[in-house]
């Protein structure tokens, strides 16, 4: 067994002073980025939305892995889940800080919004839609997903660090095995339909019913890009070594390459329908993407988020390196930056009808404020607790974990 | 008088994985290069003790994939745009993006022939005749019994030395075993 050093945050330790650093980052962020609003509401809610989903990739992505560890019985990923359930623990904070989104900003989101406007009140297709793009209903289940996000990230978090004490931890073990079914179809259908709120209905002509598994594609590479990075850096501070190894390392990063692949097999079936079918109400979506400085970002897309990662994270050499696999992490993380960029922005630019990609201070602003909260509870909770689960039944079995 | 047959090598027998594990660590490390080790299942971290380089499988994989992928989208350029050109939908006859599923589906396909039809090149697979199947003893390999087996034609093989090294890792028993 690992010493108490190597798996607890020392009270001297820099790890300690950054929930407060990043805490005051968030508050500062979004603070200034409410106060430099003004008139530009737009550009704001804007900016804040791509931040907003892009950090809650991480929140979704903590939640996915952790429950489908417990739902399988896995035994390889038991020393790094306790920082997937604290990267679990930012969902519930996300779903808050995206009420502004959908109590404030969602008139200059949401163009099927504007009931007052003749054109979207006699529109056909979104009178067809108005039983579920309405506002009460929109609001109504974003406080629906807020709710689920916090019981279950809560539960699953209270139980695994409430076992690290407890005289007999197989009970514990049981009660989120049995909560982790459940659990993955109440994620599915809150991940589906909260991007199909959230994002899909920016442009509430074009549906995708594969749109919820696209962002979810991205989630899952968040999470396992962010924990190998939280380990190497662990691992700097020195912590986790000989507990997360090589090993780790390779799991991690064949999630991360099949996940890579996913993702391109999602986005294309997406693109390929649409393309073959050609009914300008669906062809309209890419079109748009396809003008000015999108053309160059939809590129910028398919290699950063697939072809290049495809190549680079295919070695094995290279999933078990920690600078190479860190490199890859960063990777994988900037380019679910620029996904859920083109997947928000060009609407805003379509409506005014210039096709350039903009960004300004407001993006600057939302994505430290956001990531600075977001970073802020997960290093709290990993100052907090363990960085293992220490009682976990199947701990030894994962610190010996080797690929076959 | 007949012939003294060929010498395939020795066999060496153990009881349990562990016993065999170790004695692999000390042939590697005795440096033989044409041996192998014989279980009835898989032993976790063998190809460690043994010293294996990694598997050229993956190469032989990752040149099919490709050549899959790219014979693919030949098939359907040629088929589409020179053999036969037809107008579907109003689109251009390189339509590429309608080839990509036979594309991908060739790539997986010629893939996975790398990996099977790479990996029976590689085992010599089928192998009809093999010489270790005369020793009475190596049957038990499919039940309980673990063996390592040294072959003659190792530079390092010598009758009296590589049999004292593999009675000391501690072998239940050790025979030579015939061409």
């Amino acid at each position: 067994m690992p010493s108490h050093d190597e798996i607890h945050i020392g009270e001297r330790s820099g790890w300690r002073r950054l929930p407060a650093v990043f805490g005051v980052i968030g508050v500062a962020g979004l603070g200034l980025g409410f106060l430099m609003m003004g008139e530009h509401k737009a550009e704001f809610y804007f900016s804040y939305l791509v931040a907003l989903m892009f950090w809650m990739a991480l929140g979704m992505g903590g939640l996915f892995f952790v429950v489908v560890q417990h739902g399988t019985r896995a035994g390889w990923s038991v020393v790094v889940r306790r920082l997937a359930e604290n990267a679990m623990l930012t969902l519930p904070v996300c779903g808050l800080l995206a009420l502004p989104v959908v109590f404030l900003g969602a008139h200059e989101l949401y163009h099927w919004t504007h009931l007052d406007d003749p054109a979207v009140l006699n529109d056909t297709m979104l009178a067809a839609k108005r039983g579920y793009l309405n506002e009460g209903a929109f609001k109504a289940r974003a406080v629906v997903y807020v709710v689920a996000w916090a019981a279950l990230a809560g539960l699953l978090w209270t139980w695994s660090t409430k076992q690290d004490t407890a005289a007999d931890p197989l009970p514990l073990t049981h009660k989120m095995r049995w909560i982790a079914p459940i659990s993955v179809a109440v994620f599915a259908f809150s991940l589906t339909f909260g991007a199909f709120d959230w994002l899909m209905s920016l442009d509430p002509h074009w549906f995708s019913t594969i749109f919820g598994v696209y962002y979810f594609a991205g989630c899952v590479s968040f999470i396992h890009a962010f924990l190998s990075l939280v380990v190497i850096l662990l691992h700097r501070s020195g912590h986790l070594r000989g507990v997360v190894t090589p090993e780790h390392f390779h799991d991690l990063g064949k999630m991360m390459f099949a996940f890579t692949v996913f993702w391109a097999y999602i986005a294309f079936s997406q693109y390929m329908l649409i393309w073959y079918a050609s009914i300008p109400e669906e062809t309209h979506w890419f079109s748009y993407r396809g003008q000015g400085s999108f053309l160059t970002l939809s590129l910028v897309l398919v290699f950063a988020r697939f072809v290049l990662p495809f190549l680079g994270l295919m070695s094995r050499r290279i999933k078990r390196n920690p600078k190479t696999l860190a490199f890859w992490s960063v990777w994988i993380m900037v380019a679910e930056f620029i996904d859920m960029t083109w997947l928000i922005k060009p609407v805003h630019a379509a409506e005014l009808g210039v096709f350039e990609l903009h960004f300004g201070a407001s993006d600057i602003l939302t994505f430290l404020g956001i990531g600075g909260i977001v970073l802020a509870v997960f290093t709290w909770a990993t100052c907090k607790n363990a960085l293992i689960p220490v009682k976990d039944p199947r701990l030894l079995e994962s610190i010996n974990h080797e690929n076959a | 008088m007949a012939k003294r047959p060929k010498v395939y090598g020795l066999l060496a027998e153990y009881e349990t994985p562990g016993e065999l594990y170790k004695a692999c660590e000390k042939v590697r490390d005795a440096g033989y290069g044409a041996w192998d080790a014989h279980t009835p299942f898989p032993v976790h971290g063998l190809e460690k003790a043994m010293g294996l380089r990694p598997s050229v499988v993956p190469w032989i994989v990752c040149v099919m994939g490709f050549s899959g992928a790219g014979l693919g989208f030949l098939l359907q350029w040629w088929t589409s745009v020179v053999d036969y050109p037809l107008v579907i939908s109003a689109k251009p006859f390189n339509s590429y993006q309608a080839f990509v599923p036979v594309i991908f589906e060739l790539g997986i396909l010629l893939g996975s022939f790398g990996a099977v039809f790479g990996m029976f090149g590689l085992n010599r697979l089928p192998t009809l005749y093999h010489s270790l199947f005369n020793s009475d003893r190596f049957s038990r390999v499919t039940d309980d019994r673990f063996f390592i087996s040294i072959e003659a034609r190792d530079p390092k093989y010598d009758p009296e030395r590589t049999r004292e090294l593999l009675e000391s890792t501690g072998a239940l028993h050790v025979e030579e075993v015939e061409d």
